[in-house]
């Protein structure tokens, strides 16, 4: 390599790097920003404005669903398994909305720590699978996201 | 190694060469997606929580592969091209990027078709659709900067001094589901993990995936090809070509 390819060479690589070091310092100092939601236990450490638009993130709890028969209010209890959150919404919930699965909340936290939800988003995890394989492995007492831990 | 490296940046040499590996890309390429696509769609098993939505992975994964590595593989193309002056290099770099533009814009769309059904929303503002929508401008500057400048010499050197200082958007795209909280998964397919489907889902995938890269190699081919007539075409060897085909 001659020394003026070398010299071209270094200052393309530091220049990138430099680009590189902004981006990280700009994503570092904006990391709460960037995160999608918030969960139950930033919300329980009171880490969310209470009557402001937030979003809040976890799994349905198991057996928290409640439906009222004459409407289309539901509420439920979004758990990240050491934190709840209580949560009313009004409105269709989307397919894949069932206990255990992973949600996205939009709306608005009351002074009573319950959060008024605009909208209901499903969040799915990696693992894809038959429906026979998920009824096998729920039949062997595992949950069907088990599925990749047990593979190791 | 570095001899056939350096036979590469000849633009005669290259031209002689892809033309002997090309119809094996586009053999592979035709026949991998072809089969996943059948298996895809029509043998796979639907899935136990989406049903047959989740479909939409067998188009969604390669696209947005691709549209990553060829990102990559442009700014390594600009690198060689500014540091060391090869011209089919910046040929190269020059037919990439509307390819990668392209499936940019399709793991977009198909990941908004998916996300109506599975989440709820075609669109929010996470680090993964975001970053992602970053890419698709960045494809996009990248082509227009290389048109902007009247000497084509300047617009290749600013399409890839961009390209590569747009590289950094990369890992940003790959790790962002795992840095911060998205709405969009982890991700499925990984080369170093261990699959998190089962193979008569993963097999499919893996074809499709290799079929997208075998199609981007053999289009790459044969556009530089083009691109290597349209600049060379004052050179003796270019112009005896020409009257050789006549």
């Amino acid at each position: 390599m001659t020394p003026k390819r070398k010299q071209k060479l270094f200052v393309i690589l530091g220049l990138v790097s430099l680009a590189a070091i902004a981006i990280g310092l700009t994503l570092y100092a904006l990391r709460s920003n960037i995160n999608l939601f918030f969960s139950p236990i930033q919300i329980a450490a009171g880490e969310a404005p209470i009557d402001r638009q937030i979003r809040a993130g976890g799994m349905v709890k198991e057996g928290s669903v409640t439906r009222n028969r004459d409407s289309l209010d539901v509420e439920f209890v979004v758990t990240d398994f050491v934190e709840d959150l209580a949560v009313r919404y009004s409105g269709i919930l989307p397919d894949l909305f069932r206990e255990g699965q992973g949600v996205v909340v939009v709306g608005r936290l009351t002074e009573e720590g319950v959060l008024r939800a605009d909208e209901v988003l499903a969040r799915h995890d990696e693992n894809y699978m038959p429906t026979e394989v998920a009824e096998a492995l729920e039949a062997a007492g595992y949950s069907p996201a088990d599925y990749g831990v047990k593979l190791d | 190694m570095w001899a056939f490296i350096h036979k590469l940046g000849s633009p005669k040499w290259f031209y002689g060469i892809s033309a002997r590996l090309m119809p094996w890309f586009w053999a592979a390429a035709t026949l991998l997606i072809l089969a996943g696509t059948i298996w895809g769609l029509a043998f796979a098993p639907a899935d136990y929580q989406q049903g047959n939505s989740f479909r939409i992975i067998y188009v969604h994964v390669p696209a947005a592969f691709l549209a990553q590595s060829i990102f990559v593989g442009m700014a390594s193309a600009g690198l060689v091209f500014m540091v060391w002056k090869i011209k089919v290099a910046d040929m190269a770099a020059a037919v990439m990027a509307p390819l990668g533009a392209a499936m940019t814009f399709v793991a977009l769309f198909s990941g908004g078709v998916w996300g109506i059904p599975t989440w709820g929303t075609w669109w929010i503002w996470d680090a993964r659709l975001t970053s992602m929508l970053i890419l698709l401008f960045l494809y996009v500057g990248v082509i227009a900067l290389r048109g902007a400048f009247a000497s084509r010499d300047s617009g290749s050197r600013a399409a890839s001094v961009l390209a590569m200082v747009g590289v950094i958007n990369i890992p940003i795209i790959k790790y962002s589901v795992d840095w911060w909280y998205t709405l969009h998964q982890p991700a499925s397919f990984t080369i170093t993990s261990r699959p998190t489907m089962p193979l008569e889902m993963w097999a499919p995938l893996l074809m499709m995936v290799l079929g997208f890269y075998c199609f981007f190699i053999a289009l790459t081919l044969m556009r530089t090809r083009n691109e290597i007539l349209r600049r060379e075409s004052g050179k003796r060897w270019v112009q005896a070509l020409a009257e050789e085909s006549v």
